[in-house]
């Protein structure tokens, strides 16, 4: 067995590290946990201070199904809640259109609704329980709805924590839940931004993404970079709204994966907070620290998960939860074994929520902040990602930044190509996968649990019920708070009030995104490869 | 022999398109030309364009869940008019599945797990079978 002598993005890695390898004045570099550069975390006493929350993605069928799974994970110890959305839902069609039909409750809950969303939380008191909401192109609408159905619970928006994804400009890069041209996109987006920073001070409006470009092949390098360079843009956009970079960066949050090169991968989270910290204070002139002080979650990667030998991926997440730990993770997704077949069964979710129980109880590594620093070999990765990030993040400031880069093609094509480059050196033998190219074992069945199945009769009752909600309520003060989002699209005025509105008057999720579709128009992408 | 043409696809609403784009470049390495259209193709659009094209194979990507439906509306487009090229299916597909896709008269299925050599192999046997027929 050879052991290769780079790291997955292809750094060269010596068998020894010495203090020479480390650049003089690391402790310049490193501060302490929770104070500039915030390289060994954003908090000074880290997980002794508070553990990282345990938030396993969740979500498929109607609300009931939806909110039912919720409550199996929290009744399990898990400590907040990460609402996956359907197709249609991301998508902003109803359940009972056309383009829906195959697609309602797949991949996550269907929601029409502000009743949907009441229906989803039933019995989860909101202002106490964290949500995530993994949600873009639609996310102005889910966050109008949620307002609302907190409302109804009697929850006050500045008790309100969670995070709403509302990265539209990676949708343009990778998993492509876009429905508008980027620009008018990139407005929606910093619309809840500038709504959140007024008017909801726990929850964080925005969760920058380098994730998806990376499950979508790229290396820990360009996932630094393309993260980064969709963060000026956000930053760009909303300072040149008029709002001080102060008033919204410390609400500012990021997403990260975490693969299987365990000090690659580490490295690139420490090297991800000095890089923002950077950014923020050298570009944007930032003057709180908490403006530069980069959160993040770390979602682990399901394209290094493999579907021959599924058991062998509770190992592959057990390593990954662990590079998100000594990582400095605020909080973390592990995935299921069985996610290469099915959304992952009762069974698999609960593992996933127990390998990150055991790595916080039994395994120490949470009882002191930033345990690799110091080591030759990561301070020396460390500042390698970093200043192999900061020339790419040159190349997209020179492409005209992160949106006119998408436009041409270029982040797409650092994707594409790297994807080719992986899959080439899986199927050569080059880039080994326990149980795919080196220790395979033909014929043999997996061994899984009991599989999840969907409920093909989701779509027809979700729709009908919709249906009966859209009778029922006032047509014409619905109508008239339809028009007044669509008022406030055309005349650039922020749309989340009057969105906020026309959720409590039963307003669609599909009639609002026609209204914008109708003022912005669609986007259709160009089939780069 | 001229070679092999081959019209991709991503039907339905799921935008993962990593799988796609990478047996796109495998196959155009092997010698095949390639159209991929792009996302949230409809079935009228897929074969329309295989026609246009003169396609000798047609495969689309779906890694949402949604294949059997998706592929039942690509069957029901392609008898509707009147085209026989074979249609390849991968993504996300259990094994039953493979078999329910398969009887209902998918040519190949690709679940996940398919080595890329074994893609490129089939789809181009396929292809070279419309030619000799």
């Amino acid at each position: 067995m050879t052991i290769a002598e780079t790291t997955d993005a292809g750094i060269p890695v010596a068998p020894v590290y010495e203090e020479a390898d480390v650049a003089p004045d690391l402790a310049e570099r490193l501060g302490s946990p929770g104070a500039p550069p915030f390289t060994r975390g954003p908090y000074p006493t880290m997980y002794r201070g508070q553990l990282w929350t345990m938030r396993q993605f969740a979500g498929f069928g109607s609300p009931e199904d939806a909110n039912a799974r919720f409550k199996f994970l929290l009744e399990r110890g898990q400590s907040a809640l990460s609402v996956a959305f359907d197709l249609p839902t991301q998508l902003g069609y109803d359940s009972s259109h056309p383009s829906a039909r195959a697609d309602v409750g797949r991949v996550g809950v269907a929601i029409d609704t502000v009743d949907d969303m009441v229906d989803l939380f039933d019995g989860i008191p909101l202002d106490e329980i964290s949500v995530n909401f993994t949600i873009n192109a639609t996310a102005p609408i889910i966050l109008a709805m949620y307002l609302v159905a907190a409302e109804r619970q009697g929850a006050a928006p500045a008790d309100l924590a969670g995070t709403l994804q509302n990265d539209i400009l990676k949708e343009f890069l990778a998993r492509k839940t876009f429905i508008y041209p980027p620009e008018p996109s990139l407005r929606l987006s910093c619309d809840v931004i500038e709504h959140a920073a007024g008017a909801l001070p726990r929850f964080n409006p925005i969760s920058i993404t380098g994730y998806h470009a990376r499950e979508a092949g790229c290396d820990a390098i360009q996932e630094l970079a393309l993260a980064m360079g969709n963060a000026i843009a956000y930053s760009d956009a909303l300072v040149a709204r008029g709002l001080a970079f102060d008033s919204f960066a410390p609400r500012l949050s990021f997403h990260f994966a975490t693969t299987m090169d365990l000090f690659e991968e580490v490295a690139k989270l420490r090297a991800a907070r000095r890089l923002w910290y950077r950014i923020a204070t050298e570009r944007f002139g930032a003057s709180k620290p908490p403006s530069g002080r980069l959160r993040f979650f770390s979602g682990n990667s399901g394209t290094t998960l493999t579907a021959q030998q599924p058991l062998n991926n509770v190992v592959r997440s057990t390593i990954q939860c662990l590079g998100a730990v000594l990582g400095g993770a605020q909080s973390i997704h592990v995935m299921g074994y069985d996610e290469a077949y099915e959304i992952p069964s009762e069974e698999a979710v609960t593992l996933s929520l127990r390998t990150q129980q055991i790595i916080a109880l039994e395994s120490g590594v949470a009882r002191t902040a930033d345990p690799l620093a110091g080591s030759y070999f990561v301070e020396a990765l460390t500042d390698e990602l970093e200043t192999r990030a900061r020339a790419l993040i040159d190349e997209l400031d020179a492409a005209g930044g992160a949106a006119a880069a998408i436009e041409a093609g270029i982040s797409q094509r650092w994707i594409a190509e790297s994807a080719y480059r992986l899959e080439r050196e899986v199927s050569n033998g080059e880039r080994p996968r326990v149980g795919v190219n080196v220790y395979a074992t033909d014929g043999d069945e997996p061994h899984l649990g009991e599989m999840f199945e969907a409920d093909p009769g989701v779509a027809g009752r979700h729709a009908a019920r919709t249906a009966e909600r859209v009778e029922a309520r006032d047509a014409l003060v619905c109508r008239a708070a339809i028009d007044a989002v669509s008022v406030a699209a055309q005349e650039g005025a922020n749309v989340m009030p009057p969105l906020i509105d026309a959720a409590r008057a039963g307003a669609t999720l599909g009639e609002l995104a026609d209204v914008f579709r109708s003022v912005f128009g669609e986007f259709r992408e160009p089939a780069l490869w | 022999m001229s070679p092999t043409r081959v019209v991709l696809a991503k039907p339905g609403l799921d935008g993962h398109d990593r799988g796609i784009k990478v047996v796109a470049m495998a196959l155009r390495d092997a010698g095949a030309e390639v159209v991929y259209l792009g996302l949230r193709r409809t079935p009228e659009e897929i074969w329309h364009a295989a026609v246009e094209e003169d396609a000798d194979v047609v495969g689309v990507s779906v890694l949402s869940g949604a294949h059997v439906a998706l592929a039942g509306e690509l069957l029901a487009e392609r008898a509707r008019v009147g085209a026989d090229t074979p249609l390849v299916v991968g993504g996300t597909v259990p094994a039953e599945d493979a078999d329910r896709l398969r009887a209902m008269g998918v040519e190949a299925v690709h679940p996940v797990g398919t080595s890329l050599p074994d893609v490129v192999a089939s789809v181009l046997s396929l292809g070279a079978r419309e030619r000799t027929a």
